[in-house]
C-alpha cells in the first residue's frame, strides 16, 4: 500500500507541471486583448502608455519566455498580479478562499448526511414509494440550475418570507470575528460571538442547501446501490442467522461496507461542488473565490482567472488524493495487502 | 408389511429422546415474478426431526431444496412463502414475529453456511464480529466480558493464540481459520441445535476432516443437535447418526446411517453410493445418468423417475409416499413393492 | 465411497439475475417516453417557432415587468418584451449549441481516442495524460478561463466547451480499442491484411457507437446548463439575444420580478430531466456494459 500512495506523490508533480502548463496555454491563447482591461479602451490608440503597460507586465516578450517566467513565478509562489485589484493574485485567493472553503465543507457535510440517509432508506424500501421519491429528489437536484434555484430561494426565503438571512456572508456593516481559520461560524463559535455565529449560519445554510442538494443524488444512488449489494452478501446472512437485530445489521454490518466506495466519490462529488460554487456564489454575493473567477473573467483579468483555475486543478488533484489514501486507510483489506 | 398404506413416520432418534427440533411437512415456494406465476417449489413437504446429541445429515445435489428447508426453519427466506410447521422446544417458528425468531436465531438453533470466505464481515475484527454475536442475546455483557469470552471461544474451536486472533480481520486467517471462527459465532450463545450448511464444501480435504471432528466434539460435548447439510456422503458416514436423502424438493430415503450405507434403499441413494444394481440381476455398479430434474417442470409422478433405471410406467401415476424398508424408510413403490413380495415369497 | 455430486445452478441465484436484467418499473418506461416527447417538442418548437410566434424575441409587447397574467403569460421583462415568447426563442440559441458542442467533443474527443488507442505506446501515454489534466479542472472554471483568454460571446463558449468536454469520448473510444484490439475477429481481420483503417471502420467504430450515443444524449443537458451559466457569468450569450442564462442574468437585475428567471429557468429544467431519463432508458435497453459478451 505504502509503494502505492507513495507512487501516487510521486506524479503529482508532474500532474501539477501539465496542469500549471495547461493554465498557461489557456490564458495566453488570447485574441482578446489584455490591454484593454488595463490601459482601458481609451488608451489603447496612445502607443507609449500601451509600451510602458507591456513592459510592466511582461507581454512584450516572446511566449517562451513568458512561459518560463510563469513556471518560474509559480514555483516561487508568485501567481502575478491581478490586473484588476492591482494585488497580488496568490494574497486576493487567500483571504477568499476560507469563504469558498466554508461554503463547499458545508455544502458537501450537509449533501453526503442527507445523500447517505437518503440511500440507506431507498435501498431499505426499494421499490416502494421511498425509493422512488429519495430518487426523485437526487434526480431533480442534479438537473436544477442551481444559479437558477438560488435566485428563487432568495427571493423566496428571504424577500418573501425572511427565514433566511440574505446575499453575503454577514449583514451589512457587520464587523467579521477576528481570523483564526477565515470560517465565520468557526470563528465567531471560537470568539463565543453568539449572535455572530447564528447570522454567520442564517447567511450560510441557503447557499449551502442549493449546492448540497446537487450532491444528494450522487451520494444517495451510490449509497443505495452498494448497500443492496452488501445486504445481500453472506456474512449479513450470517449476521441475522445469529439473531442480531436488523437495525445492527443494517448499521453495523451493511453500512460500513457500504460507505467505502462512497469515499472515493466524495473526490468527484467535490468537484461538482467547486463548479457551482462559482456560480452560487455569484447568486449570493458570497466574498469567496468563485465569484472572484466570475469578475476575473469578465475583466479579462488572465492573471486572476489563471491563479483560480490553477487553484480548481489544484483542489482536484488534491481531493482525488485525499480520498485514495482516505479509502485504503478505512479498508482493513487494502491496508495490508 | 404387504399392505402399509399410510406414510410411515420418520424413524424416531435413537433412545427415544424428545426431538429438540421437529420439521413438519415444509414446503418452500420462491415467488413468481409475476402474476400468474406459480413460482418454485423448491422443497416440497419435508419432515425432519432431531434430538439433542444427535447428528442429522442431510444429503443432496444443489438445488434439490435442503438450504431452503434449513433458511425456512429460521425465517431468513426473504422471497418465499413457507407451509408447514417447524417446532422447536415444543414452540411453533413457522408464523412466529420476528422478534420472537430473532431470539431464537444464534441463542436456540444457530446456523453456518458455506462459504467462510464471505461468512464473515471483511471490515470488522475478528473479535468485534463474536461480541455483537453475543450482545444480541446478552445485551448486559459488558466489553471485557465479551472480549474475554471471544478469546475462550476462539479457544475452544482450536485456534492457537486466540487473544492475537481477536484483532486479526478475516483476511488475515485462512479458509478453515475463518471457519472455526464462524463456528465460535456460532455456538457462542449455547444454541441447542447446530445447523450447518456445507460446513467444509470451500476447504482443503485435510482442513474438511478438522472441521467435521471438530463439529462431532461440540456436539458431544455441549450436546448440541447437528443437522449436516451437505453433498458429500463422505463427511456423512464418520459424522452422522442419522441421514436423510433429499431429491427435487422432497425426502426420498431416511434412516440410520448404517443401514443406509449398507443397503441404500431409493435408487438415487444406491446411485449416490456408487452402488446401483437392478434387483433381478448381479450387481454392475451404475452411475446416475441424466441431469437433475427442474423444479418447474416436475413430472406428474415420481420426480426421479426420469433419471431411475428401475422406473415403471406406474411411476409416473403419483409421487410416491415414504414406506419403510428394512431399518429406513424409502419412497419409491418399485422398491417397497419388491420387498414386500420377496418378504412374502421367504 | 466420496460420491460428491456436481453442483448445480440454484434456482434462486438464477432468479435473481433474471429479474435485475429484465424487469425496469413501468415508471421508468414513462419517464424516457415523457422524456422523449419533452425533447421533440422543444425541436419541434425550435425549428417551427419563426410560422407561427406571434411575436419576435426583441419585440416591445406591452408594459415593463408586468407579472404574469392575460397579455403576457409569463409577465414581461424589463424592456416590456414577453417573457414566455422569449424563452420559447432561447430553444433556437440552447439547442442548437449543445448538439454543436457534444458534436464537437464527440469527435474531437474520438479521434484524439482512435489516435491514442490504436498508435499505442508514447503517443498514447501522451494522448492520454492530457486528457487526464484536462479532466482534472473543473469544467466551468476551465471554460470560464478559455472564454475569458478569447473574449466573451457565445462562439467562443462554444469553443470552450468542446475543449472541456472531448476528453471524456476519448477516454471512452480508446478503452474500446484497446478492449477489442486483441479480441480475435480483429487480429485475424489484422492478419489477411485489413488495412487498419477498415478495422477501426469495420469493428471498432460500430461498437462505440452505442456507449458514445448513451454518454452524449446525457451529456446533451448538461452543456444546455453549461451554456446557460457561462451566458449568466457574462461570457456566452449577451444580455439582448433571448438565450437563457442571458435571461436568468436579466432576471437577476430585476430580482424582485421573479417571472423574468423563472420561464427559461423552468426551460432548462425540462432539457436537463429529459436527456436525463432518455440516457438513462438508451443505457437500459443497449445495457452498455454488457456490448461485449
Amino acid at each position: 500500500m505504502i509503494r502505492y500512495l507513495a507512487r501516487r506523490v510521486a506524479v503529482m508533480p508532474l500532474l501539477l507541471l501539465g496542469t500549471a502548463s495547461m493554465v498557461f496555454v489557456v490564458s495566453r491563447a488570447t485574441s482578446g486583448n489584455p490591454l484593454v482591461s488595463i490601459v482601458g479602451a481609451r488608451n489603447l490608440n496612445n502607443p507609449v502608455i500601451v509600451a510602458a503597460a507591456k513592459q510592466r507586465w511582461g507581454l512584450d516578450r516572446s511566449l517562451p519566455v513568458q512561459y518560463g517566467r510563469f513556471m518560474i513565478n509559480l514555483l516561487r509562489g508568485d501567481l502575478g498580479t491581478s490586473f484588476s485589484t492591482r494585488r497580488p493574485v496568490l494574497r486576493d485567493l487567500w483571504d477568499r478562499l476560507p469563504a469558498t472553503l466554508e461554503l463547499t465543507i458545508a455544502a458537501l457535510v450537509l449533501g453526503s448526511a442527507v445523500g447517505i440517509l437518503l440511500g440507506v432508506l431507498a435501498a431499505r424500501h426499494r421499490n416502494r414509494a421511498l425509493d422512488h421519491g429519495a430518487r426523485a429528489v437526487g434526480l431533480l437536484g442534479s438537473s436544477l440550475p442551481a444559479f437558477w434555484l438560488g435566485m428563487l430561494l432568495l427571493y423566496l426565503l428571504y424577500s418573501r418570507l425572511g427565514w433566511v438571512q440574505g446575499p453575503n456572508r454577514l449583514n451589512a456593516r457587520v464587523r467579521p470575528p477576528t481570523r483564526l481559520t477565515g470560517f465565520f461560524t468557526v470563528d465567531s463559535l471560537l470568539h463565543g460571538q453568539w449572535s455572530l455565529l447564528w447570522q454567520a449560519c442564517m447567511h450560510l445554510v441557503l447557499p449551502a442547501t442549493v449546492l448540497a442538494w446537487g450532491v444528494v443524488g450522487i451520494v444517495s444512488r451510490l449509497v443505495r446501490a452498494s448497500l443492496l449489494e452488501e445486504l445481500s452478501s453472506e456474512y449479513v446472512r450470517v449476521a441475522r442467522a445469529m439473531g442480531l437485530r436488523e437495525r445492527t445489521v443494517v448499521a453495523t454490518h451493511a453500512l460500513r461496507n457500504a460507505l467505502l466506495p462512497t469515499i472515493t466519490i466524495v473526490a468527484f462529488a467535490f468537484a461538482y461542488l467547486i463548479t457551482n460554487a462559482v456560480l452560487v456564489e455569484k447568486v449570493f454575493s458570497w466574498p469567496g473565490v468563485g465569484s472572484y473567477a466570475v469578475e476575473a473573467a469578465r475583466q479579462l483579468d488572465y492573471p486572476a482567472v489563471a491563479g483560480v483555475t490553477l487553484l480548481g486543478g489544484l483542489a482536484f488533484l488534491l481531493t482525488n488524493l485525499v480520498s485514495d489514501i482516505a479509502y485504503t486507510m478505512a479498508d482493513p483489506r487494502i491496508q495490508l495487502s | 408389511m404387504t399392505t402399509v398404506t399410510t406414510t410411515a413416520p420418520a424413524p424416531g432418534s435413537s433412545a427415544g429422546e424428545q426431538p429438540v427440533l421437529t420439521i413438519d411437512d415444509v414446503h418452500v415456494t420462491f415467488r413468481g415474478e409475476h402474476h400468474g406465476d406459480p413460482g418454485i417449489p423448491a422443497v416440497r413437504g419435508v419432515s425432519l426431526q432431531v434430538a439433542a446429541g444427535e447428528a442429522l445429515a442431510v444429503v443432496g445435489e444443489s438445488g434439490s431444496g435442503k438450504s431452503a428447508t434449513m433458511l425456512a426453519v429460521l425465517g431468513l427466506h426473504g422471497h418465499a412463502t413457507v407451509r408447514g410447521s417447524v417446532r422447536f422446544d415444543g414452540r411453533e417458528l413457522l408464523g412466529s414475529p420476528e422478534s420472537v425468531l430473532r431470539t431464537v436465531r444464534g441463542a436456540g438453533i444457530a446456523m453456518i453456511f458455506q462459504d467462510p470466505m464471505t461468512s464473515l464481515n471483511p471490515v470488522l475484527t475478528v473479535g468485534r464480529q463474536l461480541a455483537m454475536a453475543m450482545h444480541a442475546h446478552q445485551p448486559g455483557l459488558s466489553r471485557q466480558a465479551a472480549q474475554q469470552r471471544a478469546v475462550e471461544l476462539l479457544e475452544r474451536v482450536a485456534i492457537p493464540q486466540a487473544r492475537r486472533r481477536c484483532e486479526a480481520y478475516p483476511h488475515e486467517l485462512s479458509g478453515g481459520m475463518r471457519q472455526r471462527v464462524i463456528i465460535a459465532m456460532a455456538i457462542a450463545n449455547r444454541p441447542r441445535v447446530l445447523i450447518a450448511d456445507e460446513p467444509t464444501t470451500a476447504l482443503d480435504v485435510t482442513v474438511q476432516a478438522q472441521i467435521v471432528e471438530l463439529l462431532g466434539e461440540l456436539r458431544r460435548d455441549e450436546g448440541l443437535a447437528l443437522i449436516l447439510v451437505t453433498h458429500d456422503l463422505g463427511v456423512v458416514a464418520g459424522a452422522a447418526d442419522r441421514v436423510a436423502v433429499m431429491y427435487a424438493g422432497t425426502v426420498v430415503e431416511h434412516g440410520p446411517v448404517d443401514a443406509f450405507f449398507a443397503a441404500p434403499g431409493h435408487p438415487y441413494g444406491r446411485g449416490l453410493l456408487g452402488c446401483l444394481a437392478r434387483l433381478d440381476r448381479d450387481a454392475e455398479p451404475v452411475p446416475i445418468g441424466g441431469h437433475p430434474v427442474s423444479p418447474r417442470q416436475l413430472p406428474p409422478g415420481c420426480s426421479f423417475a426420469p433419471r431411475c433405471p428401475l422406473a415403471e410406467p406406474s411411476c409416473d401415476d403419483h409421487p410416491p409416499s415414504l414406506r419403510p424398508w428394512g431399518a429406513t424408510v424409502v419412497a419409491c413403490d418399485v422398491v417397497t413393492r419388491a420387498a414386500g413380495s420377496s418378504m412374502v415369497a421367504s | 465411497m466420496n460420491a460428491a455430486i456436481a453442483p448445480t445452478v440454484e434456482p434462486t441465484a438464477a432468479r435473481r439475475t433474471s429479474r435485475s436484467a429484465r424487469h425496469r418499473p413501468a415508471w421508468r418506461r414513462g419517464a424516457a417516453l415523457a422524456g422523449l416527447v419533452v425533447l421533440g417538442v422543444w425541436i419541434v418548437i425550435a425549428l417551427t417557432l419563426p410560422w407561427w410566434s406571434p411575436h419576435g424575441p426583441r419585440d416591445v409587447v406591452g408594459p415593463r415587468l408586468r407579472p404574469p397574467g392575460r397579455h403576457a403569460w409569463m409577465g414581461t421583462d424589463a424592456l416590456g418584451r414577453d417573457v414566455l415568447i422569449r424563452t420559447l426563442w432561447g430553444a433556437r440559441t440552447s439547442l442548437p449549441v449543445a448538439v454543436i458542442v457534444i458534436a464537437g467533443a464527440v469527435l474531437l474527443g474520438c479521434l484524439i481516442g482512435a489516435v491514442a488507442g490504436a498508435a499505442g505506446g508514447l503517443t498514447d501515454a501522451v494522448l492520454m495524460r492530457l486528457v487526464d489534466i484536462t479532466m482534472a479542472f473543473p469544467p466551468v472554471l476551465l471554460a470560464m478561463a478559455i472564454t475569458a483568454s478569447r473574449g466573451p460571446g457565445i462562439g467562443n463558449a462554444l469553443m470552450a466547451m468542446v475543449l472541456v468536454w472531448w476528453p471524456i469520448y476519448a477516454r471512452l473510444l480508446r478503452s474500446q480499442i484497446v478492449a477489442v484490439r486483441h479480441r480475435e475477429f480483429v487480429e485475424s481481420a489484422t492478419a489477411v491484411g485489413a488495412s487498419p483503417l477498415l478495422t477501426l471502420r469495420r469493428y471498432i467504430l460500430p461498437m462505440s457507437f452505442t456507449p458514445v450515443l448513451v454518454n452524449a444524449s446525457m451529456d446533451l443537458g448538461q452543456v444546455v446548463m453549461l451554456t446557460a451559466a457561462l451566458s449568466f457569468i457574462g461570457l456566452g450569450a449577451r444580455p439582448p439575444s433571448p438565450e437563457w442564462g442571458a435571461m436568468i442574468t436579466e432576471g437577476a437585475t430585476n430580482f424582485y420580478q421573479w417571472w423574468i428567471a423563472l420561464c427559461p429557468g423552468l426551460a432548462i429544467v425540462t432539457v436537463v430531466l429529459a436527456c436525463n431519463f432518455v440516457g438513462d432508458a438508451l443505457r437500459d435497453t443497449f445495457d452498455v456494459r454488457d456490448t461485449f459478451e
